[in-house]
């Protein structure tokens, strides 16, 4: 035998060099996929960042820095009876659609699993119904009697609430029903029950505080909605934050941009609210099987 | 009048009868537990005797009390689940004292009710723990404690031991015993597991799609089965076809070789009967003088730790299958798959089928 390795027998060295070119194509791959991922987050900071650098900056062209902060903040008592009105609206609503949605997300869940589409398919609606039908329809049938709420401030507060609820509706439920799906309700239920609990407690005691992170949740988008709402709170002629910042648009320059950031601000730290109330949760769920 | 007593309990669900004809008097103290496949109705029945679900007709009786109706958080009876269902949010004292805030105990009181009940259940350093920080058998053990803590009238539960592994499983099994023989309360275990049922219980439910086969004691149950359901879903058992030779004398023939039962058969020869042989009445070699001979070939044999179990088709390779155990020891002295042996049994030692169970699948799960 002669001229060369035998059929079947590697030349000496052949997996390393086999080896040892593979390595650095692969350690090439590892790093160009690196590197497009860092692109990708790059545009996708600057996406979000850009907008609101540019708002700053414009927010900050006064010729007094800061100034319009301070014109927003300390001179106008629009601005913190807009936001007070609203905050104080969205807390309501948020206590009222918690008051409907948690029993009926739980009952759907533990007794009637089939209605679960159609509840799903109702909380929707707020989606495919626009605010201004939505609130074209309670002027229409609250403007008379039997109920005339448009004729006291009162009534126009019920009807804003209401209407407020109706529009929580989709991230609510939505917040809830995968709470409660993080759970095994059925059992926990069961296992209150079998010890003697009635309904409030095993919901107050039970079933609230496992699912205190997903109502967290749901409570601060129905707050964020409701601060930023426009539509309903003009109609019903509603001293809110939307109809506020609409009108400052109008009238002001940099003022807008200064509330802009400052309602920026608030959402950071209402989402920091969220992970700080989260993080004391103690409710990592385990169904079964052994650690 | 018995402790517990379920009445010609039924539950149907539409036109789907879940659980049929059931009838039980448990005595107080007594140890209960209902066995069968999955779908047998064993937990419908468990959660009736809850209340999470309320018969269609019938009546269940605690202690003089027609509970039937009754709501299940006013029925003063403990359950413990598969999923053990701790409140994830609680703490483990929390969790076993909850029962006793329901019912509005003074906190110094439930406080020593739960230490104690730690104590029963060897986890008296496990008090602030949140349930997700233990493992799987000391939940369950939390999840019994919990129970336990408001001095149910009866203590149920559905498979708890399922979710665990099995030398937990084994060990827990001996503990849920200990408690319930230590505070003599009348118990109610549901399991598929044929082994947990006869280790633990004073009596056996054995059921089958929604009706009860048998109730009995583990010993009668295993040795004395009334149905060909209970025979093959309780232990493991070899069924084997054959022909009836000379009923008088209780002679068969098993693939072609003669057998003699200790009992007369009715009818003339040639009726095919099932003969049901459980692996421990069968045995290597020749055997005592008077025992049953029949050689076959080894199609397998499996190690099981402490038994190994041969598998012999009878008369030859096609030829009905016999599996039988034996002791494992060092000198054990273990057949050649593909070898012709004899094995023997004796003559009392088979039972005779009416007819074969009903799936061969089931024999073969009872023997899993």
């Amino acid at each position: 035998m002669s001229g060369g390795p035998a059929f079947g027998t590697r030349a000496p060295g052949a997996l390393e060099s086999v080896a040892g070119s593979a390595r650095p194509r692969a350690r090439r791959r590892v790093s160009g996929s690196r590197i497009f991922s860092w692109i990708i987050f790059l545009i996708g900071v600057l996406y979000f960042a850009l907008p609101l650098y540019a708002t700053l900056e414009f927010s900050l062209r006064t010729k007094v820095p800061f100034v319009a902060y301070t014109n927003v903040l300390f001179k106008d008592p629009q601005f913190s009876g807009s936001l007070l009105y609203s905050f104080v609206v969205g807390v309501i609503t948020i206590l009222v659609s918690l008051l409907i949605i948690v029993p009926t997300a739980y009952w759907v869940r533990l007794r009637l699993p089939r209605l679960r589409p159609i509840v799903e398919f109702v909380t929707l609606l707020p989606f495919v119904v626009p605010p201004l039908i939505l609130v074209f329809g309670l002027l229409r049938a609250y403007s008379g009697p039997p109920l005339p709420l448009t004729g006291s401030e009162l009534g126009l507060n019920v009807l804003v609430i209401a209407a407020y609820v109706v529009l929580s509706f989709p991230y609510m439920y939505r917040a809830v029903d995968s709470g409660l799906q993080a759970i095994d309700i059925r059992s926990l239920t069961e296992a209150a029950q079998s010890m003697g609990a009635g309904w409030p407690r095993i919901l107050l005691r039970v079933i609230f505080p496992n699912i205190r992170v997903a109502l967290l949740s749901g409570s601060f988008l129905t707050l964020a909605i409701v601060i930023g709402e426009y539509t309903i709170a003009s109609f019903l002629v509603r001293p809110a934050f939307g109809p506020y910042l609409a009108l400052l648009g109008r009238d002001k320059a940099f003022e807008p941009a200064a509330v802009t950031i400052i309602s920026f601000g608030l959402t950071w730290i209402a989402m920091g609210m969220i992970s700080l109330l989260g993080r004391g949760s103690r409710t990592r769920v385990q169904v079964a099987g052994a650690r | 009048m018995s402790y517990l007593e379920l009445a010609d309990i039924e539950k149907r669900y539409g036109d789907t009868a879940a659980v049929t004809g059931f009838n039980l008097k448990a005595e107080r103290g007594e140890f209960v537990s209902f066995l069968g496949p999955s779908g047998c109705g064993k937990t419908t029945t468990l959660r009736m005797i809850a209340g999470f679900e309320t018969p269609t007709v019938g009546t269940i009786m605690l202690d003089g009390e027609d509970i039937t109706h009754k709501q299940p958080n006013k029925r003063n009876v403990g359950m413990v689940f598969q999923s053990y269902a701790l409140f994830p949010n609680m703490t483990v004292a929390d969790n076993i004292g909850f029962g006793l805030k329901v019912r509005k105990r003074p906190a110094d009181q439930i406080r020593k009710r739960v230490a104690e009940l730690l104590e029963l259940i060897n986890l008296p350093d496990k008090g602030g723990r949140y349930p997700y920080q233990l493992s799987g058998g000391q939940q369950q053990r939390i999840a019994l404690a919990r129970a336990l803590a408001f001095e149910p009238q009866v203590l149920l539960l559905d498979e708890p031991l399922s979710a665990l592994d099995a030398k937990i499983r084994v060990a827990l099994r001996v503990e849920i015993r200990s408690i319930q023989r230590q505070l003599g309360i009348t118990t109610v275990y549901v399991t598929h597991d044929q082994e947990e049922a006869l280790s633990l219980s004073d009596r056996v439910v054995v059921m089958s799609e929604g009706h009860v086969e048998q109730i009995g004691t583990p010993f009668e149950v295993y040795n004395f089965p009334k149905t060909p359901f209970v025979a093959s879903f309780v232990g493991t058992l070899n069924v084997l076809p054959a022909s009836v030779v000379d009923a008088a004398r209780g002679e068969v023939t098993i693939a072609g070789q003669t057998v003699r039962i200790a009992r007369r058969f009715e009818g003339g020869s040639g009726k095919s009967v099932n003969i049901a042989l459980r692996p421990e009445m069968v045995k290597l070699g020749d055997g005592p003088e008077g025992s049953n001979r029949v050689s076959g070939k080894v199609i397998d044999v499996g190690f099981l730790g402490s038994i190994v179990r041969i598998r012999v088709a009878v008369g030859g390779e096609n030829g009905p299958v016999v599996s039988l155990d034996e002791f494992n020891e060092p000198t054990l002295k273990l057949p050649e798959v593909g070898e012709t042996l004899t094995i023997n049994f004796p003559a009392d030692g088979p039972l005779v089928l009416d007819s074969a169970p009903a799936d061969p699948a089931e024999v073969l799960l009872a023997e899993a």
